[in-house]
């Protein structure tokens, strides 16, 4: 690289978007030589097609949505490349305060096979009167919200597809829908399970790491041709996006951090709400808190490393929710997108890293598709 | 395809402008489409989208509520007719000047892509026709804006040193001269300057 590299960026205003933000913001990137334009997006749809025509270099972009991309599910292919996670976890399912009345009536509601089961019962129920099937919301069919609430409910014994309703609704508009009764439930990135919870008409049910000890949730992509035309320009993106995540997670910038992502150009929502969501210590309802420190995992035992192992298991979500079926080049492809080859060019350092970690059902580690999705009662089979 | 003319295909704007929707709105009919519905409100969106049954689905891209169109791909319940995106992959041209111009467009799965073209076409050189609007209204008042603090500048200065108008402006242009700056700019610092001396 000579001079400074001009590299356009688009996110979606979230707290896990933090590495990106922060990178950019106190200089990381730009000790790297890297002039870092941050473009604010509104939908997902408009992040992908950006970076697939060229208008970003890269993205702030859910790991599901790499995959996808890649394998041209929902959309034109566009081969992506992650050589970096930028979060781990950070959802949470949040229902209204009615339905959270409703399953603390049917059963205790603080492990999720219990909180399942008891939605199952009232899924039944509704069903026997003859009322409208429940309606969940998530921000989009190929993230780890629907994922992880599709996980969940199947638990239960619910059928996700046939016993209630899962729609796509942008986050800022979840609250509002909660409040109106048009949804009984949501699965969303932070900050806006807390916001429903201060507005006071919704109750944080799980954290998205109870339902996935470790679910790799945003990546920085790129298109696959920009990393192999200029192998440069992603390594020192990745230190500058490295740095970040190092003063992110170090207490001691836990305000400053707060603050800088609180601003109208970047989050965009109370500095205090931010820093609940850095800590892992959130407010479920009214006077009722939970802490976990794996809430939101930025760069903790080596979580930035991308794993193809990763790949792998979102593939396996995506095959047994009938999003794509499996053929054994399309799982190859799957398992390319994340490229740890890159990072440890970049980042010398060792890591480790865990398996993604369920409440209930088997484990991918050791198994094929097939045989983990036979270990599952609800969804499609290899 | 339930419509066997192009023209009788159902359309439905997804836009929360009204003005640009109108204009679009506009076009699509005088190339002849006469069902052509807007959505504005983008509360139970497939509810409506629905209701309203569409073969053609166009949305701006500053609505965060494409992500819920983007559902409509899925193959579930909730979803009745299998939607596409529109995009046409022999021409990658196509998809960038939508995105370039701020629109997309959704279209019932099965559809013959090179028969909806035109519609799209059309779409983008609204959406840049209404942008191109906004940016001469823009334009327009802020030209207005500057003329108004030149006037009142120049009020001042005929007032504070008795000068006629043509003078005062000419005391201006000549400050503005010397100093490398424009006009306006030495309007302003008049402006600021007389109040601090009220």
């Amino acid at each position: 690289m000579t001079g400074e590299a001009h590299v356009k960026i688009g996110f979606i205003p979230l707290v896990d978007a933090a590495a990106l933000l922060i990178a950019t913001h106190k200089g990381f990137a730009k000790a790297e030589g890297l002039d870092v334009e941050l473009i604010r997006e509104v939908s997902w749809a408009n992040v992908r097609d950006k970076l697939a025509i060229g208008r970003f270099d890269a993205a702030h972009l859910l790991a599901p949505m790499a995959v996808a991309s890649t394998l041209g599910l929902g959309h034109v292919r566009v081969p992506l490349i992650a050589p970096i996670n930028l979060a781990m976890n950070g959802n949470a399912i949040a229902v209204s305060t009615a339905l959270h009345a409703e399953l603390a009536a049917e059963s205790e509601v603080a492990h999720p096979a219990q909180t399942a089961r008891a939605l199952a019962k009232l899924v039944a129920r509704r069903r026997a009167e003859g009322r409208e099937p429940l309606t969940f919301g998530m921000t989009f069919p190929f993230s780890m919200h629907n994922y992880q609430l599709r996980f969940w409910m199947a638990e239960g014994g619910i059928d996700p597809d046939e016993d209630l309703r899962l729609i796509v609704l942008p986050p800022p508009y979840m609250v509002e829908n909660l409040a109106r009764g048009q949804l009984d439930g949501f699965c969303v990135g932070a900050p806006w399970s807390s916001v429903a919870v201060d507005a006071g008409v919704g109750v944080i049910l799980h954290f998205g790491c109870e339902i996935f000890a470790r679910a790799p949730e945003k990546v920085l992509a790129l298109r696959e041709s920009v990393a192999d035309d200029d192998p440069n320009l992603v390594a020192a993106l990745l230190r500058a996006l490295h740095k970040g995540a190092a003063f992110v997670d170090d207490p001691q910038n836990l305000d400053e951090v707060s603050q800088m992502l609180s601003r109208p150009e970047y989050v965009g929502v109370d500095a205090e709400i931010i820093r609940r969501v850095l800590t892992g210590h959130l407010r479920i309802k009214a006077r009722e808190e939970r802490a976990d420190a794996d809430y939101l995992i930025i760069s903790k035992d080596g979580a930035m490393r991308p794993d193809p192992w990763q790949a792998e298991w979102i593939y396996a979500q995506m095959l047994r929710w009938g999003q794509t079926r499996y053929s054994s080049e399309m799982a190859d492809r799957a398992k390319g997108v994340l490229r740890p080859d890159l990072f440890d060019a970049a980042i010398d350092r060792a890591h480790s890293q865990r398996e993604i970690g369920a409440f209930a059902g088997p484990s991918l580690d050791g198994r094929n598709y097939a045989d983990y999705l036979e270990g599952f009662a609800i969804g499609q089979r290899v | 395809m339930r419509a066997s003319d192009i023209r009788e295909l159902k359309i439905v704007i997804v836009d929360e402008s009204p003005i640009r929707s109108l204009i679009l709105q506009e076009g699509l009919r005088e190339a002849g489409f006469t069902q052509v519905e807007r959505i504005g409100e983008m509360h139970n969106l497939l509810k409506q989208i629905y209701a309203i049954d569409p073969d053609v689905i166009l949305i701006d891209l500053e609505n965060p509520s494409r992500d819920t169109l983007e559902q409509m791909f899925q193959v579930s319940r909730a979803v009745r007719r299998p939607i596409a995106m529109f995009v046409d992959q022999s021409d990658a041209d196509s998809i960038q000047a939508s995105v370039d111009a701020g629109v997309s467009a959704y279209i019932v799965d099965g559809l013959k892509k090179e028969r909806i073209k035109s519609i799209l076409d059309l779409c983008v050189s609204r959406f840049k026709a209404f942008s191109k609007l906004q940016d001469d209204l823009e334009r327009a008042k802020s030209d207005l804006e500057e003329r108004k603090t030149i006037e009142r500048a120049k009020g001042i200065l005929m007032k504070a040193k008795k000068l006629s108008e043509e003078d005062a402006y000419k005391l201006m242009r000549g400050a503005a001269m010397r100093e490398n700056k424009k006009i306006i700019e030495i309007a302003r610092s008049v402006i600021t300057a007389a109040e601090m001396f009220k």
